[in-house]
């Protein structure tokens, strides 16, 4: 396997590995996988956080761990890079579209700032309505907000922009 | 493995990144006391969240520290294994919760001031300080939001929420002065002064406070001494629960 495909394939394995938080999405889906390097045998991994206290790095550090070893690559480093800091604009379209399927309102693109100040319309995953509203601004898990639909009554988790 | 605390040799920066990460863990702290007695659901999972965020922020400083420090130190023995006098936290931020109110009123007091206090660190010569505080002014957004919210809804609503703002606001106004206190490392140009952010941060607390009816309390004396170890007397109180179980136990793992 040449260097560039034995690459290929640990960004493969490793970014398939799912966030435990929010499982319908890998850590590719996410932008959380950021680098691989190889050194001879050796393979180092960057992975960045959503927030700084996220609680699932350590897990998902482990899990890449255990898919790069179980692929036969090897036991490799695992780096917790901050720079550049990750917003949801590193969320890639494919993963915006699994959380909306997953009942997960996606943030809205290049939103930050100006989005969490203006005034926010999100539609509801499951009827599509924008006659939604806030219920809280923290959530279950450090990246989601409390929403619900107006017209549908459900509520719903809104992935928040940042 | 040993029980007694570690010494710390803080060059300027050392000392700075100590401050920050002791401000980030005590207020994380604090939020974390009131898991499982919010006054509602939505409350309990947005001060758990805060206090997640703090805490988070605490250990990327604290790793950092480490790192500067050189002497084989981790996150954890910061945290666990220094004495009261070697925490330079803020005095405010060690105020016991008291009621919502209070904490609250604790919350958009502090979070004025780190909110612009971050991005302003952005743009510090310091790469990794930078990085830290790009990650953290996303976080502490939210939060002055959420306690500029609260603090307008508690003033603004009946008349007891409103003398119990009044209360809280009048309590914590002289721990303020402290938010701006000079650091050594400002004067090497690595990172910026907090005096600089006096007026804008007034400014800030000034408009929360005239939405939320509730009256600036006169500039007078304020209290100091945070930052050079002399705490009041709730910072021993509070380090004597978050130490007990590695100060106890050392060494232990789950």
């Amino acid at each position: 396997m040449s260097e560039a495909a034995r690459r290929a394939e640990i960004w493969r394995v490793a970014g398939a590995v799912c966030d435990p938080e929010i499982p319908v999405l890998t850590i590719a889906d996410m932008g959380v996988l950021r680098a691989v390097r190889l050194n001879g045998d050796a393979v180092e991994i960057d992975i960045t956080p959503t927030y700084s206290g996220c609680p699932a790095m350590n897990m998902i550090a482990l899990e890449i761990e255990t898919a790069l070893e179980g692929a036969g690559f090897g036991r490799p480093k695992v780096n917790l890079v901050l720079a550049p800091a990750w917003t949801t604009d590193f969320l890639t379209a494919e993963g915006r579209e699994k959380l909306r399927a997953y009942g997960i309102a996606p943030p809205r693109k290049a939103a930050g700032r100006r989005g969490l100040f203006g005034q926010e319309q999100v539609p509801c995953p499951r009827c599509g309505s924008v006659l939604t509203e806030e219920i809280a601004p923290f959530g279950s898990t450090s990246c989601k907000a409390l929403w619900r639909c107006q017209s549908c009554r459900e509520p719903f988790d809104y992935f928040k922009c940042h | 493995m040993a029980t007694t605390s570690i010494t710390v040799q803080a060059t300027p920066l050392l000392a700075y990144v100590l401050h920050r990460a002791d401000d980030a863990l005590i207020l994380g702290h604090r939020l974390s006391e009131w898991c499982g007695a919010a006054p509602l659901m939505e409350e309990e999972m947005a001060l758990a969240n805060m206090g997640l965020d703090l805490i988070g922020q605490a250990r990327a400083l604290y790793g950092y520290a480490a790192e500067l420090d050189g002497g084989g130190h981790t996150e954890d023995d910061y945290a666990y294994r220094r004495d009261e006098r070697a925490f330079g936290n803020l005095l405010l931020l060690e105020q016991p919760n008291g009621d919502f109110a209070q904490t609250m009123v604790r919350q958009l007091l502090y979070s004025a001031f780190i909110d612009p206090y971050w991005r302003a660190l952005m743009a510090s010569p310091d790469a990794t300080l930078a990085a830290i505080a790009a990650k953290a002014e996303k976080e502490s957004a939210y939060h002055l939001r959420h306690a500029s919210e609260w603090v307008i809804r508690l003033g603004d609503g009946t008349a007891e929420s409103h003398r119990r703002a009044q209360a809280a606001l009048d309590r914590l106004w002289p721990y303020t002065g402290e938010l701006f206190a000079p650091e050594a490392a400002v004067l090497a140009g690595l990172v910026p002064d907090p005096a600089s952010l006096r007026v804008a941060w007034r400014e800030s607390v000034s408009r929360v406070l005239i939405q939320a009816t509730l009256r600036p309390p006169a500039e007078g004396w304020m209290q100091s001494g945070g930052r050079a170890g002399a705490h009041s007397e709730h910072l021993g109180h509070l380090l004597a629960e978050l130490q007990y179980l590695p100060r106890t136990y050392p060494g232990a793992v789950w």
